[in-house]
């Protein structure tokens, strides 16, 4: 079959259509078993990029034409250095007919009717708005189409559009000069969309729309919001795991400089002063009192992430590898561990609240624009309408901003002292009031046969929460999926042709706040299979690449793993073998339906993994912007470094520990790999998800090259904590 | 409270704060500069890097009483839109920034390194960028701050500046 075909007959659009279908056949089938149809549903899961939802359905809450003929685009995904927003202007354009730096995109705050019904994440901004934003822009183009047809006095067949103008019979109109003249628009049928190949920006590396105002300082995000009038809150935030708020005596912060306001809440305590330090320092005099139950130690957090406490549930089964790995002998298996991670990102939560009169207004940088206003109007008794949403730009995302009860309380101090207030985080807050990556356990096991080939292969997955509790999923969808679909990704085998294979997931609920991560369960998944499969290969005295190779399918999925494995391991140079102090480590990963392998290449100094170079080979489907798909597997490759090798949260006395960066480990310049190759395939039609995928085989393949000149199994993240 | 004199961005200025509040506060809420960032409060991730006569400080630790008489650059005196430090040219020609909330602190902390080293090696650069970046821009920096280095030094007028 030629590639081209290959393309074809797996567009993306049947594959929705056909996941759609395979819900619904589900729901039908009431006589599957529940885990029959909780492991369909996870397998819909592990592939399925939900299509786009959100209120923004018609082009005018998507565009403004100004008379300067610039177009202004309203975007529901906030921008957190993912690129979306470089993107999304790019995809516009080249329905729209203009050039990229012809856009400028800024976030649609709630009371624009534009706001996203779920979050920007899961690496899904682009992919899930690739075909709406088209339709919007050649829509919104037609209209512009029509309006000008008017003003020139002729029809829409007859003008030409080109450059961000109308024209016909060498009169034109810009853009600009036509939206200035239309008091109402109408909406026509959505037109047939451009062919690939008369795609001018998408496709481009085109410079981020935000490079200039983020090199030049410009006030952009949540911290550097300002009101008139405004005052600065701080809020009392609890230190100890499990800790509920009891009360406070606020006698000694009442009369602190500057000190305007102390509010006591049932919940919380806060303070109100004219500026940071003087509610800060005021915030760290109040005594408030908290009860805890116990005094909570890393053993025992270490004793519950275990595979065999807690609930299990089979996400993944094909044949009989139970049987096989209980009951026949020569099994080969290991453990695998990973620590609590914490976000770390720069910019501190936190948020400007005004609360006036029956209205709230909310500058905040936040995942969540829907979920974020919706909290709010709840604890004012408000409607969601009576509060207004300003996304800024995020100082970071991650995962950090996809739940942030920050919000209710500034609106809280705000409505008591009747003026806006701006209250953050400190860092040492951040780092104890994280939801962070849960801790993880897995056993993997493994039989191969007399020609060293994968027989049976089982993961077993023990992990703290990720999508269970978030305000993002109702309940129902939850219990329905009785898996942890966070938690578990990455963590199913993506080696089709293996005749028996299984994945369990246990679910442990911790006492502590766990949640989304950039890449979830991904780069904790990744690192136990990929250093286990390593592992079977030399057992089975094979070339690890062509080991991979032989045990994935022949399918559409497969192809495509085996295309970036094939190229990374060529582009790499890929050698089992130790050359002047180096070697080379390999892994890949299917993250939802992106197919990323890296060849890592390691030396050992001073007893310590150096990593020198990484190739990154990552198959999008489709890449919008090539720069940007390059910048965050680079990033991704270095975030995923960093946690691998050195970050891990303790807690030491009931408390999480450290809290500030330094003791929390990151990697600084020195660390990070002075060589960074990223290759991109495109083995689909349209964009599929970027920004998480590549975080996926970094902490095996590190692991796996370590190996290779230590002789000794890296099982435990982090490597060098 | 006590009045304190410096200039900021070579325009003198007298503010009348708590002599121990950081400078990092003066210069984002009381001169409202926002582009100098705070990340910590205890002058571990370099965020709210800026000049202090010359000299690279992590502002947030910084005492504004310390200034009294000196020199304080931020990033919105180190260049403009329309004229660019060599190390805010270098930043937009690799596309440096992702959530950009750390860069101008590393940016700052390049501009102070190249006056002392002009040409700084890889080691250079490993042992003075010691800021902390979450979405790993760090590939790209050392592209960009080797690209400034280039750039500074081809033109004599932004030698001195």
């Amino acid at each position: 079959m030629s590639k081209d075909k290959k393309k074809k007959s797996f567009s993306r659009r049947k594959f929705l259509v056909r996941s759609a279908v395979g819900v619904g056949v589900l729901f039908g089938a009431g006589y599957l078993s529940k885990p029959l149809w909780q492991r369909a549903l996870a397998g819909l899961a592990n592939t399925l990029e939900p299509p786009y939802s959100g209120t923004g359905i018609t082009p005018p809450l998507w565009f403004e034409v100004r008379a300067d003929n610039q177009i202004i685009l309203y975007s529901p995904k906030v921008e957190m250095g993912q690129g979306t927003f470089t993107g999304l202007a790019q995809i516009a354009a080249d329905e729209l007919e203009v050039t990229t730096d012809q856009i400028k995109v800024v976030h649609a705050p709630s009371d624009s009717g534009n706001v996203d019904a779920l979050s920007t994440g899961g690496s899904l901004s682009i992919a899930t708005l690739w075909t709406p934003l088209r339709e919007l822009a050649a829509t919104m183009r037609e209209m512009l189409k029509l309006e000008g047809a008017k003003l020139l006095a002729t029809t829409p067949d007859k003008v030409e559009v080109a450059n961000a103008s109308i024209s016909s019979n060498g009169k034109s109109l810009t853009y600009g000069e036509i939206a200035a003249q239309v008091s109402g628009w109408e909406i026509p049928d959505t037109p047939e969309l451009k062919p690939p190949t008369e795609r001018k920006e998408v496709g481009k590396g085109v410079p981020r729309v935000d490079l200039r105002e983020k090199v030049l300082g410009a006030p952009i995000f949540g911290m550097d919001a300002t009101m008139p009038d405004m005052l600065y809150g701080a809020v009392v935030r609890p230190d100890r795991i499990g800790a509920t708020f009891k009360g406070a005596d606020v006698s000694k912060a009442e009369n602190m400089p500057g000190v305007v306001k102390i509010v006591q809440e049932p919940d919380f305590v806060g303070v109100i002063a004219q500026s940071r330090m003087e509610a800060e320092n005021a915030k760290n005099a109040i005594q408030a009192e908290w009860e805890t139950d116990r005094n909570w130690t890393s053993a025992e957090i270490k004793e519950m992430i275990k595979v065999g406490e807690g609930s299990p549930t089979t996400i993944q089964k094909k044949g009989r590898a139970s049987r096989i790995l209980n009951n026949e002998e020569d099994v080969i298996s290991a453990e695998f561990e990973s620590p609590i991670g914490a976000h770390a990102q720069l910019e501190p939560n936190g948020s400007v609240a005004s609360v006036e009169g029956n209205q709230a207004t909310l500058m905040i940088s936040t995942q969540v624009v829907k979920i974020t206003r919706e909290e709010v109007a709840k604890r004012l008794g408000f409607k969601p309408e009576q509060v207004n949403i300003i996304p800024t730009y995020l100082g970071g995302g991650f995962g950090r901003r996809l739940h942030t009860p920050n919000a209710v309380q500034a609106a809280v101090l705000s409505k008591a002292v009747g003026k806006p207030v701006k209250c953050f985080f400190n860092r040492k807050e951040e780092f104890q009031n994280d939801t962070f990556r849960p801790p993880t356990h897995h056993i993997m096991k493994a039989k191969l046969t007399e020609a060293g080939k994968i027989k049976a292969i089982e993961h077993n997955l023990s992990s703290g929460d990720v999508m269970f509790g978030s305000p993002m999923f109702p309940a129902v969808a939850q219990s329905l999926l009785g898996a942890d679909v966070g938690a578990w990704r990455g963590g199913m085998i993506q080696y089709g042709a293996i005749p028996n294979y299984k994945a369990v997931s246990w679910r442990v609920k911790l006492p502590f706040a766990t949640s989304w991560w950039r890449s979830l369960g991904l780069l904790a998944n990744t690192f136990a299979i990929e250093t286990f499969i390593d592992e079977l290969a030399l057992k089975a005295g094979k070339d690890p690449v062509q080991f991979r190779l032989e045990h994935i399918q022949d399918d559409e999925r497969g192809f495509r793993l085996k295309e970036v494995i094939k190229a990374a391991s060529e582009k790499a140079g890929y050698k089992d073998e130790v050359v002047n102090g180096r070697a080379m480590g390999f892994a890949c990963s299917t993250d939802a339906n992106t197919p990323c392998a890296q060849v890592v290449e390691v030396s050992m100094e001073n007893d310590r993994i150096k990593v020198h170079k990484v190739t990154c080979v990552i198959d999008p489907g489709m890449a919008v912007n090539p720069d940007q798909v390059r910048a965050q597997c680079e990033g991704a490759i270095i975030m995923g470094l960093s946690a691998a090798m050195y970050e891990k949260m303790e807690v030491v006395d009931g408390k999480l520990a450290p809290t500030i960066y330094g003791p929390y480990q990151m990697a600084l310049m020195r660390d990070t790999p002075k060589d960074i190759d990223v290759v991109i395939l495109e083995n689909a039609e349209d964009p599929g998800p970027v920004g998480e995928p590549p975080l996926g085989p970094i902490g095996a393949a590190i692991a796996n090259a370590a190996f290779r000149l230590t002789g000794e199994r890296l099982r435990k993240m982090p490597f060098e904590g | 409270m006590m009045k304190i004199s410096f200039t900021i961005n070579k325009k003198p200025t007298t503010v009348e704060v708590d002599g121990n509040t950081p400078l990092l506060w003066v210069v984002r809420d009381v001169l409202d500069l926002k582009g100098t960032k705070f990340g910590c409060g205890k002058a571990a991730c370099g965020a709210c890097t800026l000049h202090v006569d010359g000299e690279a400080i992590r502002s947030c630790s910084y005492a504004v009483k310390f200034v009294e008489g000196k020199e304080v650059t931020t990033i919105e005196g180190l260049g403009n839109a329309d004229n660019l430090h060599p190390v805010q040219q270098a930043w937009i020609e690799e596309i440096v920034p992702q959530c950009g909330y750390c860069q101008i602190g590393f940016m700052m902390a390049t501009a102070a390194m190249l006056e002392k080293i002009p040409q700084p090696t890889d080691e250079d650069i490993d042992n003075n960028i010691v800021n902390i970046c979450r979405c790993g821009t760090h590939y790209r920096m050392r592209k960009a701050i080797h690209r400034a280095a280039e750039i500074k030094n081809q033109s004599p007028q932004n030698q001195t500046s």
